[in-house]
C-alpha cells in the first residue's frame, strides 16, 4: 500500500517536472537546429544534425555579444550599488533615533503600494533633462535605492543586539567604521539574499530598459530579444539560441545560490 | 587597496570611478553619422556603407536596424529622449509629424546646391514629402501596393493574369475557395495586422477618410463605407483568413497554396525570389489593383521611405552626403538589386536589371495611379485605429457600421487635439 | 542625545536612499499627478504652450473609452483565472513535495523552481513557438492525443487562457516555496492527534492543512493579485495585445498611450487608476491581516 502510494506519488512528480521542463529543453533543442529545420510537421523535438550556426549568427551578425556585456554590467552595477546605499539607509532607521524617524519609515512603507509604472513617464523626462536617456546611468539611477530593500535591512538589523554597537564604541570605532566591520558582517545573510534577487531583477528587467534605451549598443539582453523577435518572426531557431543566451547566466546564478535565494522567499517577507 | 577596504566611502569613490568610464560609452575616433534605418531595408544597406566609408576617410556610419513594427516608437522616443539620429529613413505618411515636432531639417538649400529637383522624382512620390511649401525629405524608394498572386491558381479560376475589377476580384475568389481541393485554402491574404487594405480600397472608391480640413473623422462616409464593407466580404465570403498566426511564414504558406493572392508592396518580389523555392519562381507574378469600376485601374498608396536629415543632428553636412550617396542612381540601382525596392530616381528605372524585370511592371502602372494618405501628423494614429476596427469587423465582433461609427468617434477625439491647434495658430 | 559626528554618519547612511527616492520616485509620482489633469503631449515636449490644464477630462475620457474596460476587463480576466489558478498548482506543488514518501525532493524543487528565474522575454519568445498553430509543441502533442489544433495566439477566445497557461507554468514554483514553508510550520502533533482521533488522510487536509495555511494563501493571493494586475510583458512579446486587443492589459495600454502615441497625460490617468486599483487590494489585505493577526 505504502509503496503504490510512492509511486504514484513519485510518477506524478516526474509528470509535473517534465512538463515543467520541456519548453525550457525543446528552446535548447531547437537552438542548435539548422534554420528552417523547426518549422516542419510534425515538429522535430530532437535536432537532426548539431549545429552552432544560430549562436555563430548571434554573436557575429547580431552582436548579441555587445548586449551580453551591457546586461552583466547593469546587473553588477546596480547590484553593487543598491546594496550600499540599501545598508545603510537600512541599518540607520534600525539604530538611530532621530526626529521624525517613525513617521518618515511609515511614509516609506506605504509608498510600496505605488507602482513602479506611476513613475515611468516623468522619470524618463527628468532623466532626459539630466542628459541620461541612453546612458547606463538611466537604468542605474533609479535603481540605487529601494524602498523594499531597504525594509529588509532594517528589519534584520534590529535583530542585531545594541550591546555589540555599544562595545564597539566603547573602544573607539567611528560609525562609518561600525557599518563596515560590525553590521555588514552580521548582515551578511540578508545581503546575500538581496544582492540575488537585485541581481536577477535588474537582468530579467524589460520595460524600463526598453525605454531608456534608444541606441541598439545599449540594449540589454531582454531588449534585444524583444527586438529580434519582432525582426525575425520567421527564424524560430535563431530566436531560441537567442533565449537560451538570455536565460542560461540567470539560471546559473540561481543553481549556484539556491539556497539564499530560496531561504529569503521562504521567510515570506520577500516580494517579487 | 588596504585603505579602501577601511573605508566604505573610499571603497564607494573607487566604485563610481571603475563605473564611470564605462557608462560614458567610450570615445569615438572617427566621426560618425548615426543612420537607422528599418526591417529588410535596414538590413540590406548595410552592404552600400563601405563604398560611402571609403569615399570619406575618417567617416564611420553606425547604423541601426530597427524592426518596422517599433520604428514609430521608437522615433518619437528618440525625439522625446533628445537622442534621434543624424539621418534617418521615414515612412513618407509620418513625415508631417515630425515636421510639425520640428524634428527634421528643411532640405531646400541643400536640394539648391546638389541641383536636385522634382524632375528626377515620380511627382506623385516627391509630393508626399512636401510639407506647407516646403521640401522635408527625399524620396530613397517608392513604395506601393500591389497584387502578388499565384498564375497557376488564378489561371484554373478562369483569371490567368489576375482580376481587373472588383468584381472579377469576386469571381475568381469564389472559384478558388469552392475549387475541388480547396479546403482548408484561402483565396486571399490580407492581414488584420495591416491598415492598407481598408485604406487602399477606401481611396479607390474616392474617400478622403477626414473632413473639414482634416479636422473630423469620415469612415461613415458613403464612399468609405461601401469600400470597407467590399473589404469585410472578403471575411464573411471566407475567402481571406481572418487569424493569422495561420500563417505565421506567408512566403512558406504562399508556396503550399494556402492562399492565392496577397496585397503587398515591392520589397517582396526580392523576398519572394529569395524564400520561395526554385521550382515555383515561374508561378508567381505582380499585377496592379483592381478597381471598383471597370475601364478604371485603383489607386494604390503613395508609399515608400524618405531619407530625412535631423534638426537636432550636429554634422548635417556629412549626414546630407551620406543620404546625396543614398539617392545617387548607382546606389538606387544598387540598392534595387539587393531588395527589390523600387528605386525612387526616375532614371534608376532605365537600368537593365530593372527594365527587364517581370514583376516590376505592375509596379511602374500602378505608381501612375498613387495617392497620398492624409498628410496631417495624426495619420499613423488614425491608421492604427483603422486596423483595430477594421480587425474587429473582419472577425465578425462588430457590424460594418457599428465599427465605422466607432472609427470615427474615435478618431474625432484624436483630432481634437488638432482642432484646438489650428484655433491656436 | 546624539553629538555632530553621528548627524553627519547618519547624513551619510540616509542621505543617498532618501535623496534617491525623493528624486527618482516621489517626484516623479507627484509629476505623474500633475500630468493626468493635463493633456501633456508629443507636441507639449517640443513647446509647452501646446500643454492645457483639463481638469479631470483624462479620467472622464478613460472610463468613456471602450479600449480602457477592454483593458481592465481582460487584466481582471488574467486575475481572476490565472490568480486562483496558479495559487491552486502551487499548493498542489508543495503539497506533493512535502510528503514524506517522496525521494530526491531537492532535485524537484529546483526544477520546478526554474522558470521562475527564467527572464520573461525569453519564455514568451519560446511559447510563441510553442502556440504556434502548426509547428508548435503544443498542438502537435494535442494533435497525438486526439485533439483538433487550436490557433492559441491567434484566436481571440484562446489569446488569453494561452497567456495564463504561461504564467501559471512560470510562476507557480514561487508560492510553491512559500506553501512548502507554511506547511512545514504545522505542528506534526496536530495530524497525530487527528489519525488516533481516527481522521483519514482527506479529512486531515480540510480539517488541519487548509485551516493552518489560511494565513500564507492569503499572503500568497495578495502578491499574487498584485503582480498579475502589472501584467505587461508577456502580451508586448508574444501578441502586442491582439488579437482584438483580446490580451491587451491596463499596463500595456498604459505603455501604448504613453510610450507610442506619447499621450502623457491619458497615460499618467490610466497610471493613477492601476494605482487606485492596487490600493484597495491593499487596503483589504491589511485589515484581514489586522483580524488574523501577524502574517510577515
Amino acid at each position: 500500500m505504502k509503496t503504490l502510494r510512492q509511486s504514484a506519488l513519485m510518477v506524478l512528480l516526474v509528470v509535473i517536472a517534465v512538463t515543467t521542463l520541456l519548453p525550457l529543453v525543446w528552446m535548447v533543442m531547437a537552438s542548435f537546429m539548422p534554420s528552417g529545420d523547426a518549422s516542419s510537421v510534425p515538429p522535430p523535438f530532437f535536432p537532426r544534425t548539431v549545429t552552432l550556426e544560430q549562436y555563430i549568427g548571434l554573436f557575429t551578425r547580431l552582436h548579441l555579444g555587445r548586449s551580453l556585456f551591457n546586461s552583466v554590467l547593469l546587473s553588477v552595477a546596480v547590484t553593487l550599488i543598491s546594496l550600499v546605499v540599501n545598508s545603510m539607509a537600512g541599518y540607520a532607521f534600525a539604530k538611530y533615533r532621530f526626529r521624525g524617524r517613525a513617521p518618515l519609515f511609515k511614509l516609506l512603507i506605504a509608498s510600496m503600494v505605488i507602482p513602479a509604472q506611476v513613475t515611468m513617464l516623468p522619470l524618463f523626462l527628468l532623466l532626459n533633462k539630466m542628459g541620461l536617456i541612453n546612458t547606463y546611468f538611466g537604468v542605474i539611477i533609479p535603481g540605487m535605492a529601494s524602498i523594499f530593500g531597504i525594509f529588509l535591512i532594517r528589519q534584520f538589523a534590529m535583530t542585531i543586539p545594541d550591546s555589540l554597537l555599544e562595545a564597539a564604541r566603547m573602544d573607539g570605532a567611528s560609525d562609518l567604521r561600525i557599518y563596515w566591520s560590525v553590521i555588514l558582517p552580521l548582515c551578511k545573510p540578508i545581503l546575500v539574499t538581496l544582492a540575488i534577487f537585485t541581481f536577477m531583477g535588474t537582468w530579467n528587467d524589460f520595460l524600463w530598459p526598453l525605454i531608456v534605451m534608444t541606441d541598439d549598443a545599449m540594449y540589454t539582453l531582454p531588449v534585444a530579444l524583444a527586438n529580434l523577435a519582432g525582426e525575425h518572426v520567421q527564424d524560430t531557431e535563431l530566436m531560441m539560441a537567442g533565449s537560451v543566451m538570455t536565460v542560461l547566466p540567470v539560471l546559473v546564478v540561481f543553481a549556484a545560490v539556491q539556497k539564499y535565494y530560496l531561504a529569503g522567499i521562504m521567510a515570506g517577507s520577500v516580494k517579487e | 587597496m588596504r585603505a579602501v577596504r577601511r573605508n566604505p566611502v573610499a571603497y564607494l569613490a573607487v566604485l563610481c570611478v571603475c563605473l564611470l568610464p564605462a557608462c560614458s560609452g567610450g570615445p569615438a575616433q572617427d566621426t560618425e553619422i548615426q543612420f537607422w534605418a528599418f526591417g529588410s531595408e535596414g538590413e540590406n544597406v548595410k552592404a552600400l556603407l563601405p563604398a560611402f566609408e571609403r569615399q570619406h576617410p575618417g567617416v564611420r556610419v553606425k547604423l541601426q536596424v530597427i524592426p518596422w513594427t517599433a520604428a514609430h516608437e521608437k522615433l518619437l522616443t528618440a525625439y522625446a529622449g533628445e537622442s534621434t539620429p543624424d539621418v534617418c529613413q521615414l515612412g513618407n505618411t509620418w513625415i508631417p509629424e515630425f515636421v510639425t515636432l520640428k524634428a527634421i531639417e528643411p532640405l531646400e538649400p541643400w536640394l539648391r546646391r546638389a541641383g536636385l529637383d522634382s524632375t528626377s522624382y515620380f511627382s506623385g512620390i516627391w509630393r508626399t514629402n512636401f510639407i506647407e511649401d516646403v521640401q522635408y525629405g527625399l524620396p530613397w524608394y517608392v513604395d506601393t501596393r500591389v497584387l502578388f498572386y499565384r498564375k497557376d491558381m488564378c489561371a484554373r479560376a478562369g483569371f490567368p493574369t489576375g482580376p481587373r475589377t472588383w468584381a472579377e476580384w469576386d469571381t475568381l475568389c469564389r472559384r478558388i475557395v469552392t475549387a475541388k481541393g480547396g479546403h482548408e485554402r484561402y483565396a486571399v491574404l490580407l492581414p488584420t495586422t495591416e491598415w492598407a487594405p481598408p485604406v487602399i480600397f477606401g481611396m479607390q472608391k474616392g474617400s478622403l477618410m477626414l473632413r473639414d480640413r482634416n479636422t473630423y473623422g469620415d469612415f461613415s462616409g458613403a464612399a468609405f463605407h461601401a469600400a470597407f464593407r467590399f473589404y469585410i466580404d472578403f471575411f464573411k465570403r471566407g475567402y481571406a483568413p481572418a487569424a493569422l498566426t495561420d500563417v505565421m511564414n506567408i512566403y512558406q504558406s504562399f508556396g503550399e497554396g494556402y492562399f492565392a493572392m496577397y496585397i503587398t508592396g515591392p520589397w517582396n518580389i526580392g523576398e519572394f525570389s529569395r524564400r520561395l523555392p526554385p521550382a515555383l519562381q515561374d508561378v508567381w507574378m505582380t499585377a496592379p489593383l483592381p478597381g471598383p469600376d471597370p475601364g478604371r485601374p485603383g489607386v494604390s498608396l503613395a508609399g515608400g521611405s524618405s531619407l530625412v536629415l535631423f534638426s537636432r543632428s550636429p554634422r548635417k553636412e556629412l549626414a546630407w552626403e551620406l543620404i546625396r550617396y543614398l539617392s545617387a542612381p548607382e546606389q538606387q540601382i544598387m540598392f534595387y538589386r539587393i531588395t527589390g525596392d523600387l528605386p525612387a530616381r526616375v532614371e534608376a528605372w532605365q537600368d537593365s536589371a530593372l527594365a527587364t524585370n517581370i514583376y516590376a511592371r505592375a509596379f511602374f502602372e500602378q505608381l501612375k495611379h498613387v495617392a497620398p494618405t492624409p498628410t496631417i501628423p495624426q495619420w499613423e494614429q488614425i491608421a492604427m485605429k483603422v486596423q483595430d476596427f477594421a480587425e474587429l469587423a473582419a472577425r465578425n465582433k462588430m457590424t460594418v457600421e457599428e465599427s465605422l461609427s466607432a472609427l470615427d468617434r474615435d478618431v474625432d477625439r484624436i483630432l481634437e487635439k488638432r482642432r484646438w491647434m489650428l484655433n491656436v495658430r | 542625545m546624539f553629538g555632530s559626528s553621528r548627524a553627519r554618519a547618519l547624513l551619510i547612511f540616509l542621505g543617498p536612499a532618501l535623496l534617491a527616492i525623493s528624486v527618482f520616485f516621489f517626484l516623479p509620482v507627484l509629476a505623474a499627478l500633475v500630468m493626468s489633469f493635463t493633456d501633456f503631449d508629443i507636441y507639449s515636449l517640443g513647446d509647452i504652450r501646446y500643454a492645457r490644464f483639463v481638469g479631470f477630462r483624462n479620467y472622464l475620457q478613460l472610463f468613456n473609452d471602450p479600449l480602457f474596460w477592454k483593458a481592465l476587463g481582460n487584466t481582471l480576466y488574467f486575475l481572476v483565472v490565472g490568480g486562483p489558478l496558479s495559487v491552486a498548482v502551487s499548493l498542489g506543488a508543495a503539497l506533493l513535495l512535502h510528503s514524506r514518501l517522496v525521494r530526491f525532493k531537492p532535485m524537484f524543487r529546483f526544477i520546478y523552481f526554474m522558470p521562475v528565474v527564467t527572464t520573461l522575454v525569453a519564455i514568451a519568445v519560446v511559447w510563441r513557438y510553442v502556440y504556434h498553430p502548426r509547428f508548435g509543441l503544443l498542438n502537435a502533442a494535442m494533435g497525438a492525443l486526439g485533439f483538433s489544433p487550436i490557433d492559441w495566439l491567434g484566436d481571440p477566445d484562446w489569446a488569453m487562457p494561452a497567456l495564463i497557461i504561461m504564467a501559471v507554468w512560470k510562476n507557480f514554483g514561487y508560492n510553491m516555496i512559500i506553501f512548502i514553508a507554511g506547511l512545514q510550520n504545522i505542528p506534526a502533533s496536530l495530524y497525530e492527534a487527528a489519525s488516533i482521533d481516527g481522521a483519514g488522510p482527506v479529512q486531515q487536509f480540510f480539517k488541519i492543512t487548509l485551516p493552518m495555511l489560511a494565513p500564507t494563501t492569503l499572503f500568497i493571493s495578495i502578491i499574487t493579485m498584485i503582480g498579475y494586475f502589472q501584467f505587461f510583458a508577456e502580451p508586448y512579446v508574444m501578441t502586442l495585445g491582439g488579437p482584438m486587443n483580446s490580451t491587451l492589459s491596463i499596463v500595456l495600454l498604459m505603455y501604448q498611450q504613453g510610450f507610442r502615441w506619447w499621450n502623457m497625460g491619458y497615460s499618467a490617468a490610466l497610471a493613477f487608476v492601476l494605482f487606485a486599483m492596487i490600493l484597495v487590494v491593499s487596503v483589504i489585505q491589511t485589515r484581514v491581516q489586522k483580524q488574523k493577526g501577524d502574517l510577515l
